[in-house]
């Protein structure tokens, strides 16, 4: 039994965290939050030839090859920094469904470009308002042609190619591959909590829609992919929780108040342990939930949801305290604090809400054994 | 990352199965899986009784004490070999509760500070069951504030270089059946409060010892008062230096929170499958939307304390020692437990009320609702762990002590007015 990452992933991961901080630096993630661009295309393409954003796409397609072990690694780094790219669309989403349901042509077609950081993908899922359900889902797919309304989409105002959920002439949910540079697309960027990834509302009148996967089987396709996405964007929001709880307890140190430390007052004190407790559950939810994903263990659908449900809840709550303990300074524009608890509750929502999640992981914990997950 | 058993872990596993199989009182299984929430389990027979028989079974095969060393009574296991064993052991365990103490703190803080002659006669029949240990370290005006203990140890004026006690302890688990307790004393008043205490091991048949059972606020009667009147202790049974006994106390409450913090349930099994039988509306309380959502966030604390202990294991089979980030265990669980059985209650409506056999599981939310507020203050108060992670994980300073270098004699404390 060993529940840790190897020493060569370790190593990975110091690579990747030496690269961060030359090249993500807060004033990187506020050039995107403050600026017209909705993310940073130099960081991306230095991502892309670090090789970590192939680090799970084979090498036949573009990739390095290595595995999901090591993308959840660099989720992780790219959390703690705040990365202003469009990682989790395009990687642990488009590139992971190409992965799972292309056909040969679709896959040559697309991973090596989004390996490459040539292309960027979004998946286009919600309709507006509430969760998204089968019913919802009005977008439609005749005749090869797609219409209808998708919003929002992550990183759909820079995507070059989007899966698009849709109903196929039979009204069964399938999964489309669009080119969003053909006709037909339009986008409006659309105003969010977290401009540091873009959202945008995709209107399709007629674009060429490419059948990914079976006909039908978009939902079930979607959620065994959400799953992988999930973990992975697990990993970031747990990279999010740590660096929220190291500014925080940083500032504990320095600030000082009373004649003393503001970490040595049990008030702040006790936040910032049980903000460790929080991410630590998290971090260790997160490796479980890595295990599951890689080994293709059976019991990988709870896992996801775990890891999800644990990260979401830590990030949140160590962001939201990160301000708490910084003060009246900690709502200022000036100090980072804003930037995490943006991105924190940005990430809460994407890929469906905590509330969805939660009860996703009690749904499939009925339908399987409990004791499994406890 | 791999959850399998290597083939030598599986080779261990099988051996550890196929004896336990043999060898444990299957008759007691059904008591043990039925037994609610913080009770003692066994109820047909003896429970000290039927833990000494177990744990003498055990020891006669080498499955004692996995992590002491042979001459003392152990199994010399590696943690790996240990935490099989606790998988494999299962709810026999909860057999010899009664020596959790002896073999989690005592026994480790005896083997670090005792002479070689006295730890090859205290620690096997420790290890094989036939002594049971308590601790006798809390006192009624110190709690979390240990070093504050009253309980006075002065030299006998015969000049035979024993020891007289005089004070009271409490909340000693098991005082009631046991034969050895490890006994923190204050010989030194005029120095600060760390530096006059001194340790001791204790005969608990001597002469001036009385145990009282405290009846809880749960009704149960697991703790005692015990009071010293004149008790004489040779000088031989000191632990450590005279004045050294803060120091020695480490060791038993280092040992203290790894063995209670680690692999605490916080309830969620249970909970979930009564969630999976009551019916809100007609429909299964597990398809709640309400109840889902908090089943959903008791689940995740819980395998997320599993994982947990699962890279502590981990690392330590690697080489590297636990740290104080193991306090987690208890603030988690303990809390958990306590949120845990008011949700249970919650759904049971106005006859969450009612506490007897035909309450679901026996009662057991409604017993977990009145021990868990004891959870949360043994072996280190919510509080006190919060302090560890906060100072010795976080590293934030520590908390400012007024009474830190002030003779212990001029320190206000509680029933005691500064002079």
């Amino acid at each position: 039994m060993n529940l840790d990452f190897s020493d060569e992933q370790k190593q990975l991961r110091e690579q990747v965290r030496r690269f961060l901080s030359e090249n993500c630096t807060s004033e990187t993630v506020r050039t995107i939050l403050e600026g017209p661009e909705s993310y940073d295309r130099k960081l991306y393409q230095g991502l892309a030839e670090l090789g970590v954003l192939g680090a799970a796409i084979p090498e036949e397609y573009g990739g390095v090859g290595l595995g999901h072990l090591e993308l959840c690694v660099v989720a992780e780094e790219l959390g703690r920094v705040l990365a202003p790219v469009p990682v989790s669309s395009s990687i642990y989403l488009v590139a992971e469904f190409l992965l799972l349901a292309g056909s040969e042509a679709q896959k040559q077609a697309w991973l090596p470009k989004l390996a490459a950081a040539e292309a960027v993908g979004a998946f286009a899922f919600a309709e507006g308002q509430g969760r998204v359900t089968p019913a919802k889902i009005k977008a439609s797919v005749s005749g090869g042609k797609l219409s209808g309304v998708k919003s929002p989409v992550a990183d759909g105002d820079v995507a070059d190619v989007a899966v698009v959920a849709a109903k196929n002439e039979k009204g069964q949910v399938s999964l489309y591959l669009v080119d969003l540079s053909g006709k037909g697309v339009s986008r409006t960027t659309l105003d969010t909590l977290d401009p540091t990834r873009g959202q945008a509302a995709l209107t399709f009148d007629g674009a060429a829609a490419e059948l990914l996967g079976g006909e039908g089987d978009g939902w079930n396709i979607a959620s065994q992919v959400m799953d992988r996405a999930a973990v992975l964007m697990a990993f970031e929001q747990v990279g999010g929780a740590d660096r929220a709880l190291e500014i925080a307890r940083d500032y504990a140190l320095e600030r000082m108040a009373f004649g003393r430390p503001i970490g040595s007052f049990q008030g702040i004190k006790h936040m910032l342990a049980d903000m460790y407790v929080s991410a630590t559950l998290a971090r260790s939810n997160c490796y479980y939930g890595a295990w599951a994903l890689n080994s293709g263990a059976a019991e990988f659908p709870v896992a996801a949801a775990t890891a999800r449900v644990s990260a979401t809840t830590a990030f949140q709550h160590c962001a939201k305290n990160n301000i708490q303990v910084h003060g009246g300074m900690g709502f200022t524009w000036a100090f980072d604090c804003h930037l995490y608890y943006r991105r924190s509750n940005a990430l809460a929502l994407a890929l469906g809400s905590l509330s969805t999640w939660e009860s996703l992981l009690i749904e499939r914990m009925s339908a399987g054994n409990a004791e499994t997950a406890a | 990352m791999d959850f399998e058993d290597t083939p030598q872990e599986a080779a261990f596993r099988a051996e550890v199965r196929a004896w336990i199989d043999a060898n444990a009182p299957k008759h007691l299984l059904a008591e043990l899986k039925n037994a609610s929430f913080a009770s003692n389990g066994v109820v047909s027979e003896d429970p000290v009784s039927a833990g000494k028989a177990w744990q003498k079974k055990k020891a006669e095969a080498g499955w004692a004490c996995l992590h002491w060393p042979k001459e003392y009574g152990g199994g010399a296991r590696t943690p790996i070999e240990r935490v099989i064993w606790g998988q494999e052991e299962g709810l026999y365990a909860a057999l010899t509760g009664a020596f959790t103490i002896g073999h989690g703190m005592c026994g480790p803080t005896v083997m670090t500070w005792a002479k070689e002659e006295q730890k090859r006669e205290l620690l096997p029949p420790l290890a094989s069951g036939e002594t049971i240990w308590c601790q006798l370290f809390s006192e009624p005006a110190s709690g979390s504030d240990l070093a504050g203990l009253r309980t006075r140890a002065v030299k006998a004026d015969d000049g035979s270089g024993d020891w007289i006690i005089n004070g009271q302890k409490i909340w000693t688990s098991g005082a009631q059946v046991s034969d050895w307790g490890l006994l923190i004393t204050r010989t030194d008043p005029d120095v600060p409060k760390h530096k006059g205490l001194t340790m001791f091991f204790l005969d608990m048949r001597s002469p001036g010892v009385e145990v009282r059972p405290i009846k809880q606020a749960n009704g149960q009667s697991s703790f005692n008062e015990v009071y010293f009147t004149d008790v004489r202790i040779p000088d031989a049974q000191r632990l450590g230096e005279v004045g050294q006994g803060w120091e020695v106390s480490l060791t038993t409450l280092m040992n203290e929170r790894l063995s209670i913090g680690s692999g605490m349930s916080t309830g969620f099994p249970e909970l979930f499958r009564f969630c999976m039988e009551m019916e809100i509306d007609g429909a299964p309380a597990v398809e709640d939307a309400g109840v889902r959502s908090k089943l959903a966030q008791f689940a995740v604390k819980q395998s997320g304390l599993k994982y947990t202990g699962m890279r502590a294991i981990s690392a330590l089979s690697k080489g590297e020692t636990p740290g104080p980030e193991n306090s987690i265990g208890k603030l988690v669980a303990g809390s958990a437990m306590q949120e845990l059985s008011m949700f249970a209650l919650d759904i049971q409506g106005q006859a969450g009320v009612i506490w007897n056999d035909d309450s679901p599981q026996k009662g057991r939310f409604q017993g977990m609702l009145m021990r868990s507020p004891a959870t949360r203050i043994e072996g280190g108060s919510d509080e006190i762990l919060r302090n560890i992670i906060g100072e010795r994980v976080l590293g934030l300073p520590g908390d400012i002590r007024i009474d830190k270098d002030v003779p212990f004699k001029d320190i206000p404390t509680s029933g005691r007015k500064k002079k």
